[in-house]
């Protein structure tokens, strides 16, 4: 037992505490789905806010949600659905070891991530221009111009925009860690270092790039969506 | 290696290598260990000198010691030091983090350079609380409750939130750390119905650190927000509804308390069975009640907001949910009493410890009881009852389990002895001073003195001498280990491989152990506890 | 355990699956369906995570069910969230008078 594991070679990327390759990636693979089950919980306690203020002030969310700019909304979920896709077959050439097509993925996902976030911006912007970020400067009046029927009470719209910053700016924040991460794995994959034996970093960081994914595609019909019919 | 002639000493993980950075830069767990049981002691002796502080104030009936500011300030820190600080890290980052991937028989944890991270994010939030400390404090009581945390108070919530923020990120990656070794860094052999219930009790506790802690994260994180950047989310001003708040946080903060004591819980089920030389009784329902701890402490978490503006209907069920958690926890302190049953039971000192943990964590779980009753926590909500019901939990229990985990692996982490006169002499100190602090605080809280303020009617001053008294004991009591075990590291005698003659595979390696853990991975073939099969050591090892 | 390598074509059909529905899920929005605007909203967006899960994070194909385990924990701890939170606001309009 102990010859036997002392007789093997050195794997390249294998650490010390682990018997082998497989140990090493299972033990990745399930580390990063408990992360991601910790990264629920954090958004959890936005949905949770958002549930119940939803519940008892429906008529201001519905104003706020129609302010927003559902062409950029619905852009970008595309758009990051696009980038799941690149991702998805990046780790199909990882595990194929081609490395020029890896490399070429990669790039498309970081521009798309990084499109996903201009967009963002602009949007942002907008909020802006409007008085709509939450504070001191808060102005409901377009608001309640343009939706005279729904009777909003300008105090709690306040709240529908504090979720919509709070949520979608950690969510973008998410986004910026995963630009990192891909940055990192696009300087390693033009190094060579994966191959079809060894490519755990690229599927684990493609686990979490598609979790913020998943965040987003709920973001998106909950603060988009509220009340488009008039 | 073994070139020269002269005999060298065994390579153990403490003399494999010296220096500073062999320190700040280890990804041995073992280090890691002894790094966090360093820092968190620096943090119990801050907050233990603000409880003095808190007991000297309370020691006359007027408010003459500190202003009421200052001590408004004085017991948010010392619950923020304590519970994030102290608590939280104590028994899973110092004696899960050395004992966790030995007991399973692995050669380190799943992810050695993340637990080292997640030191450095300890110490980082660390330093925020301290500066925080140094330059002004914060007086929002632990709980942060708004609007007082984000609109009135003009302390530091900011910091003070963020460093407990980054001290969640630390806790959530030890947690991580466990499960995925315990998941799958299992020596051959070691199937889950034999692992230590150590283990099993880590596993519980990691759920809970991992599940829980990032919604205390987003709470503190939307508190944050609220002050710095004018967010409404918790505002009444604005429509917000400042329960939403209490939610969140005891989501996570009625959880926490199962995080401080299920490894303590986990210590004593390793330490009962060693010292009455018996297998232990139920192995299976002592395990699974850790796991019903971990989900049932979520399903309580409004018990602590019944007199809050909850809806009555809801106030029943969360009455009625908080009951589910005495039966696993009844379902341990029975089986450790049968344990002893007929045992050939040895009081040393660990074994003090563990025993008085069952007698404190019994009296602070039927206290609970009371207060889960809807009826009785209208009655004592927010007075002293409350804090005597936590504190025997959180320190007859959690810090009970802490210490006596420490005594009893202390010859397997340094290699030596300490006194063991002396151990027994700290270990019925601690205890009496704990009871002589905390059991007139039930009495003063019964009568209606209510916390978290500075003076009292003078007919309540008999019962806080008493109190007052009884924490310089306490204190006395916890110095003492720290000196013994500080002079045993040079001069205590040397300890075998398993001085107790206790199960384990972490006993079955030297003492210290090497780097590596054990020398080639262990096959285990036996069940836990198997003590019918080990002899009782020839004579009690008593150090110096 | 090695995971399967799936064909590009399969990828494929789900990204362009994807973009149906969040299509589809924007225009349903301005047609009104009383309550059920919602209901249709969130029944989307779980078929596009679940799509997400099971074929680009290769669950459907996991050899072993722990990560289905993690994935059932980590849903079952929200809801808790959720449900005991709305236990409270669910039933305060019945307590207040």
């Amino acid at each position: 037992m102990a010859d036997s594991s002392l007789a093997v070679e050195h794997q390249e990327g294998l650490d010390h505490q682990f018997v082998d390759r497989e140990q090493q990636r299972n033990a990745a693979s399930l580390g990063m789905w408990v992360f991601l089950g910790t990264e629920v919980m954090f958004f959890g306690g936005m949905f949770c806010a958002y549930l119940i203020y939803r519940y008892w002030y429906y008529n201001e969310f519905a104003a706020g949600s129609r302010s927003l700019d559902i062409v950029l909304g619905t852009t970008n979920t595309a758009v990051l659905i696009c980038s799941s896709l690149t991702v998805a077959l990046g780790v199909r050439a990882a595990q194929m070891g081609k490395r020029r097509l890896l490399l070429l993925l990669l790039l498309a996902t970081l521009v798309f991530g990084l499109g996903f976030l201009v967009i963002k911006g602009v949007e942002w912007h907008d909020k802006y221009v409007e008085h709509h970020i939450p504070g001191p400067s808060f102005n409901a009046e377009e608001l309640i111009r343009k939706n005279p029927e729904l009777h909003i009470d300008p105090a709690p719209t306040q709240i529908y925009f504090s979720l919509y910053f709070a949520m979608t700016g950690l969510h973008a924040l998410h986004m910026v860690v995963g630009v990192g991460i891909f940055c990192f794995l696009t300087y390693y994959a033009w190094k060579g270092r994966y191959t079809p034996e060894y490519h755990t970093p690229v599927e684990i960081g493609g686990l979490y790039w598609h979790f913020v994914d998943i965040i987003w595609i709920y973001l998106f019909p909950l603060l988009y969506l509220i009340d488009r019919k008039r | 290696m073994a070139s020269t002639a002269i005999p060298v000493e065994r390579e153990h993980y403490l003399n494999t290598d010296y220096g500073i950075r062999s320190w700040l830069f280890t990804t041995d767990h073992k280090r890691i260990a002894l790094l966090y049981l360093v820092t968190i002691t620096v943090f119990f002796f801050i907050g233990g000198f603000f409880a003095l502080l808190i007991r000297l104030e309370l020691l006359t009936p007027a408010g003459d010691l500190v202003l009421a500011d200052t001590y408004n300030k004085l017991f948010t820190m010392h619950g923020q030091v304590m519970i994030f600080f102290f608590l939280i890290p104590s028994i899973p980052a110092v004696l899960g983090n050395f004992l966790v991937p030995m007991m399973v028989g692995a050669k380190d944890l799943a992810f050695p350079r993340i637990n080292l991270l997640s030191w450095y994010l300890l110490v980082a939030a660390g330093i925020v609380m301290l500066h925080t400390i140094i330059t002004g404090g914060v007086d929002s009581g632990w709980t942060f409750y708004t609007p007082f945390s984000t609109a009135f108070s003009n302390t530091k919530v900011i910091e003070a939130g963020l460093a407990i923020f980054i001290a969640g990120f630390s806790s959530i990656l030890t947690g991580l750390n466990f499960v995925v070794t315990i998941h799958r860094m299992r020596a051959p052999g070691l199937t889950w119905s034999r692992l230590p219930l150590f283990i099993w009790a880590h596993y519980a506790t990691s759920i809970i650190q991992l599940l829980g802690t990032p919604v205390l994260a987003i709470t503190l994180l939307l508190v944050v927000f609220e002050r710095a950047f004018h967010l409404g989310i918790f505002d009444p001003t604005r429509g917000g509804d400042p329960l939403l708040f209490q939610h969140l946080f005891w989501f996570y903060s009625h959880p926490a308390v199962y995080i401080m004591i299920l490894p303590a819980m986990g210590v004593v089920a390793e330490i009962i069975p060693c010292f009455s030389r018996k297998r232990i009784f139920g192995y299976s329902a002592v395990a699974m009640s850790s796991i019903a701890i971990a989900v049932f402490g979520f399903l309580v978490w409004a018990h602590h907001m019944f007199v809050a503006g909850i809806s009555l209907y809801s106030a029943m069920i969360f009455s009625i949910l908080s009951y589910l958690v005495a039966v696993p926890s009844a379902i341990k302190v029975f089986n450790w009493t049968a344990t002893m049953y007929k045992g050939s039971i040895h009081f040393d000192t660990p074994m003090l410890y563990a025993m008085g943990f069952i007698g404190l964590f019994t009296m602070g779980g039927l206290t609970g009881l009371f207060l889960a009753a809807l009826g009785i926590d209208v009655h004592v909500t927010d007075t002293y009852f409350v804090i005597a019901h936590f504190h025997y939990i959180m320190v007859g229990g959690a810090v009970m389990g802490y210490l006596g985990g420490l005594h009893f692996w202390w010859p397997k982490i340094s290699g030596r002895l300490y006194p063991e006169w002396l151990g027994k002499f700290a270990a019925l100190t601690v205890f009496l001073g704990f009871n002589l602090t905390f059991f007139p605080q039930f009495i003063l809280g019964y009568l209606g003195m209510p916390r978290r303020y500075w003076e009292y009617p003078p007919e309540f001053q008999v019962l806080n001498v008493l109190s007052t008294a009884g924490s310089t004991i306490l204190a006395v009591g916890y110095v003492l280990p720290m000196i013994y075990f500080l002079w045993s590291m040079r001069y205590g005698k040397i300890a075998d491989a398993n001085p107790w003659g206790a199960a384990g595979l972490e006993w079955k390696t030297a003492s210290p152990p090497p780097t590596d853990n054990f020398r080639e991975i262990p096959e285990v073939s036996w069940e836990a506890y198997n003590y019918d099969e080990i002899p009782a050591p020839a004579e009690v090892p008593v150090g110096r | 355990m090695s995971e399967p390598i799936l064909s590009t074509k399969l990828y494929v059909g789900i990204w362009a699956t994807l973009i149906c529905l969040t299509v589809i899920t924007a225009s349903v929005a301005f047609v009104d369906l009383g309550p059920f605007n919602t209901v249709v909203a969130l029944v989307i967006a779980t078929l596009k995570a679940l799509l997400v899960v099971l074929f680009f994070m290769h669950v459907k194909y996991a050899s072993e069910k722990l990560t289905k385990m993690v994935i059932i924990a980590t849903l079952f701890w929200l809801l808790i969230l959720l449900f005991l939170s709305l236990a409270d606001y669910g039933t305060r309009a019945m307590t207040r008078t």
